[in-house]
């Protein structure tokens, strides 16, 4: 017997997605990914001085906050050949490696945490219990029975209270939820240290970019200049603050989600389900000196196809035949319905044709989705930390090898146990700690220049649009906590003429093209099981551990499209 | 004690008996009360609820989100598990799909007039609705639904008081801040892109407190917050007086930590608490950290505020000139208070400029003369 489940809205994730799902029995057999809002961004830019774009494609999203004016700055310096600073390009990294800390660990306790811990369970725990379950796996000082007493305390009286707000009516109790009722209290311990950690790793923007969310950014450099010897600027005593909360980051990772993240993936070693589409995309970043230097990436570039470790395929962001958008699903229209667009060439001229609101199910056979179709020579591609896990491994990245190869032996799973839903939430965790160990590394680098006597963050050399060719086109790409992202600029007389973005989440969370072949996010919830069709855990747990990001992936492309009012 | 009052989470903070009792008769004459109300104060204190509070997510980024929980004072997970009840929250909520929303409709009904409805991001008018639809509603509905029986609503973030990003020029989705949507009901509006994290707290934490929304600007937001200029409490404001400007990004001057007048900033015109409040627990705010500011919580900035590096037209409400205890107490209007005023006033003298407004001026119309294009969305 089949049922038609609908999960909308998809919680604990940025924006709007919903999933509907076929489940046959007590598996998923089809699965039906939609995003359902929109905002216009890139029409909104066109027009407008290049400079000034970050600041509005920035807030394509507020999680991704950083990463969107990076891509962007980086689209401007490119069509315009305009160098930066080395201290930029180090200020730029420490700013993109604290991001990616701070979203992994948000996202693994506030975003995904409820969907492997049960917070009702804690209630029942011994907290002596539990102190010693964290005393055997970490030297994180937060681990008296005492300390778990209260936390369980602080849980019991909100659930006493009647008022449970944000635990209310969740599915705890539910028969997928694995971890004895000790692990469960560290869990929820660890959700509320987080919760007051990920504000303190945030300061690291504001040091830089003045603020967090959205910090500030500039074409050509960075804004805030550095002068040991003046109290207004970026000093020693600025540095410093930097420096301790990277050290406090680090400690933090250490100590608590990588321990967490083993402890936790032990209890569910058996939940291999949802690996998904196998074919894996990494645009690479964070250079060492410069962006065109694709040699000198923390995390390399490339394509791993059907799981096949043995090679990988180069990639090119400016050949129109490499990365193409396809609308056959979703709701925008092309003159060849069917055909493929380089972003370079990109249009999108919105066309809804879906049901009328409110409405209580989708048709995947018609339109379905705000999300477009990209795909790299015509396969779907899976972006994201495990993406960049996999790829860096299959070209032989030692760091990252090691970091994946002792961790899976710790938990006694093959190499193939990285393709599931705890593969992916597994490599997000280890994606942190590299992160994080980077982090320090760059801030090395950073101080060992200034000593060094270059204490330049800006080139003014191309600031000018006098200086600027009548026409010019560009494109900024990095990776995102998510996954690969990039934006393409044209520019014509000092003004953006077309600007254009595909985020990582349109990669995952794309509808079918016109072959049928699903993206990730349908694709890896195909035999998902379900033990119970009203409460769709585990199918929540599969679309959580992408990240999802919906606002970044739902947006309109429109270099030469119309106006839609 | 009522499990979750207010009084609960008192002890539990190890405040004692005397001192809440204290807090209470302090609550009573704060708020004009005689010693009478105390016992009302305390049993409601002792009694009450955490109040509900349902927070909705419609056209926009989360950044508002985001900032709301890197508040530290009071910290988030204080505030949602102490002082209020946060029901609906899609980004933080445990629940999903058709449980999440009957979370959501069990506040309404069991809690008719008595929650806070917050709001993030633009609700979108074109082809009706479409572009933004939650469990299949569109944002409006929802946003009306939720709105019949909230106690006060609070629009958080540009996108919720002004449409934001995607309300600027062409406005492709006819994104609309949420008074447009909401008639029944006053909107407190809580601009920024996003607000800084204790604006965001601290609005909730005063309707808690004192058990009427703060007090508002001529354009509905907290006066507390939104009442004086960037450029007023600016570090680099010294700079300003003394005719010290970065002429460009990185060059001497900016090396020295000068005013950013010329290269764009947009403070003389932003009215926001930044440069006092500062981001993220103290930390800094754009200006000191040496970009331009891009006046995030006016109206409809994405087109009032660019280019964003060049600079303004003229530098509006400088009270400069002349004898400083003069212009203090001409700002006043009220003489005899010599050392008191002369002390909050002073620092707009310094020989700059030569428009003679007083300080620190929230006069709607007065603003709107100095910005580039008025909002013509609000009404």
């Amino acid at each position: 017997m089949t049922t038609r489940i609908v999960v909308d809205p998809v919680t604990r994730i940025e924006g709007h997605l919903r999933i509907e799902a076929i489940v046959d029995g007590t598996k998923i057999s089809d699965a039906v990914s939609s995003g359902t809002t929109f905002r216009g961004i890139e029409k909104i830019v066109e027009n407008r001085d290049p400079r000034d774009v970050w600041a509005f494609v920035q807030r394509i999203c507020g999680v991704c906050t950083h990463i969107h004016a990076i891509a962007s700055v980086r689209a401007v310096e490119d069509a315009l050949d305009y160098p930066i600073p080395k201290n930029a390009n180090y200020i730029r990294n420490i700013m993109t490696l604290t991001q990616f800390t701070q979203d992994h660990v948000i996202h693994f306790y506030h975003l995904h945490g409820f969907d492997w811990i049960d917070v009702l369970s804690a209630l029942k725990a011994d907290p002596k219990a539990t102190s010693s379950l964290a005393m055997s796996i970490s030297s994180w000082p937060n681990s008296s029975e005492g300390y778990f007493r209260d936390v369980q305390n602080k849980v019991k009286n909100i659930v006493q209270s009647g008022q449970l707000g944000i635990f209310a009516n969740a599915y705890w109790g539910h028969p997928a939820y694995r971890l004895p009722p000790e692990a469960n209290l560290m869990g929820v311990a660890h959700y509320l240290e987080a919760l007051s950690w990920q504000k303190e790793i945030a300061k690291v923007h504001t040091v830089f970019g003045g603020k967090n969310p959205h910090p500030n950014y500039l074409v050509g450099g960075h804004a805030s200049s550095i002068n040991l010897d003046d109290v207004h600027v970026l000093n020693m005593e600025r540095l410093n603050l930097v420096k301790t909360k990277i050290d406090e980051a680090q400690t933090f990772v250490n100590q608590v989600l990588i321990p967490d993240i083993l402890a936790i993936a032990s209890f569910y070693k058996k939940d291999l389900w949802g690996g998904g589409i196998g074919n894996f995309l990494a645009y690479g970043g964070v250079p060492l000196v410069d962006i065109h230097e694709p040699d000198s990436y923390l995390f390399p570039r490339g394509i791993v196809l059907n799981r096949d470790l043995s090679k990988v395929y180069d990639l090119d962001l400016k050949d129109p035949s490499h990365i193409q958008e396809f609308v056959s699903h979703s709701w925008y229209q092309y003159e060849d319905k069917d055909a493929g667009l380089h972003p370079w060439q990109g249009r999108t001229d919105p066309a809804y044709d879906g049901p009328k609101p409110p409405y209580h199910n989708l048709d995947e056979s018609k339109k379905y989705s705000w999300i477009k179709t990209p795909r790299w020579q015509g396969h779907a591609m899976e972006v994201g930390p495990l993406a960049r896990f996999v790829v860096a491994y299959a070209k032989g990245n030692k760091e990252i090898k090691e970091m994946v190869d002792s961790s899976l032996q710790k938990l006694d799973l093959p190499l193939n146990a990285l393709f599931s839903t705890l593969g992916r939430t597994l490599a997000r965790a280890l994606e942190a700690k590299f992160c994080v160990d980077q982090l320090a590394g760059f801030y090395a680098d950073l101080i060992a220049n200034i000593k060094a006597g270059d204490t330049q963050t800006f080139n003014p050399e191309k600031w000018e649009p006098s200086r600027w060719p009548a026409e010019a086109q560009g494109v900024g790409w990095a990776e995102a906590p998510r996954g690969a992202l990039a934006h393409w600029i044209k520019i014509r007389g000092g003004k953006v003429e077309g600007y254009q973005a595909v985020v990582p989440t349109t990669w995952n969370a794309s509808p079918r093209d016109a072959t049928g072949q699903k993206g990730p996010y349908e694709a890896s919830l195909l035999d998902t099981p379900v033990a119970a069709t009203d409460q769709p855990l585990e199918l929540l747990r599969t679309i959580h551990s992408f990240d999802p990001c919906i606002a970044c992936a739902a947006h309109l492309i429109t270099p030469q499209g119309k106006l839609l009012c | 004690m009522k499990k979750g009052s207010y009084y609960d989470w008192a002890r539990q903070k190890g405040i004692s008996r005397r001192d809440f009792l204290r807090f209470c008769a302090m609550t009573a004459a704060m708020l004009g009360l005689d010693a009478t109300a105390v016992p009302r104060i305390v049993e409601a204190l002792e009694n009450k609820s955490r109040p509900p509070v349902i927070y909705l997510n419609l056209q926009e980024c989360t950044c508002c989100g985001e900032s709301f929980i890197r508040s530290a004072h009071p910290l988030f997970s204080d505030l949602i598990f102490n002082m209020i009840s946060l029901d609906y929250m899609e980004t933080l909520q445990a629940a999903a799909g058709t449980q999440a929303e009957s979370v959501r409709l069990k506040t309404m009904q069991e809690h008719y007039g008595e929650y806070i409805l917050v709001v993030e991001g633009s609700a979108t008018l074109a082809e009706g609705g479409i572009y933004c639809t939650i469990g299949g509603m569109t944002a409006n509905e929802l946003l009306k639904e939720c709105a019949d029986g909230a106690a006060a609503v609070i629009a958080y973030g540009s996108c919720a008081t002004n449409a934001c990003v995607q309300g600027a020029h062409p406005n492709p989705t006819q994104a609309v801040p949420i008074r447009r949507i909401v008639k029944n009901k006053p909107v407190i509006d809580v601009p920024g892109c996003p607000p800084i994290a204790e604006v965001i707290t601290g609005t909730i934490v005063h309707y808690l407190t004192f058990g009427k929304i703060p007090e508002l600007t001529s354009l509905g937001r907290p006066k507390a917050f939104y009442s004086k200029r960037v450029h007023d409490g600016c570090t680099r404001r010294a700079f300003f007086d003394a005719g010290q400007f970065v002429e460009r990004f990185d060059d001497e001057g900016a090396r020295k930590g000068w005013c950013l007048y010329k290269v764009g900033c947009k403070g003389p015109v932003a009215y926001n608490a930044c440069a006092v409040t500062e981001w993220n627990d103290g930390v800094s705010f754009p200006v000191k950290s040496g970009h331009p500011c891009m006046a995030c919580s006016e109206n409809n900035w994405y087109d009032s505020s660019t280019p964003f590096y060049a600079h303004l037209a003229e530098i509006p409400n400088e009270a400069i000139g002349g004898n400083p205890d003069h212009i203090g107490l001409a700002a006043l209007g009220v003489a005899g208070l010599g050392v008191v005023a002369h002390g909050g006033i002073t620092a707009a003298a310094g020989g700059r400029g030569k428009k003679n407004h007083p300080a620190g001026s929230t006069d709607a119309k007065q603003r709107r003369q100095v910005t580039k294009k008025t909002n013509d969305k609000e009404d």
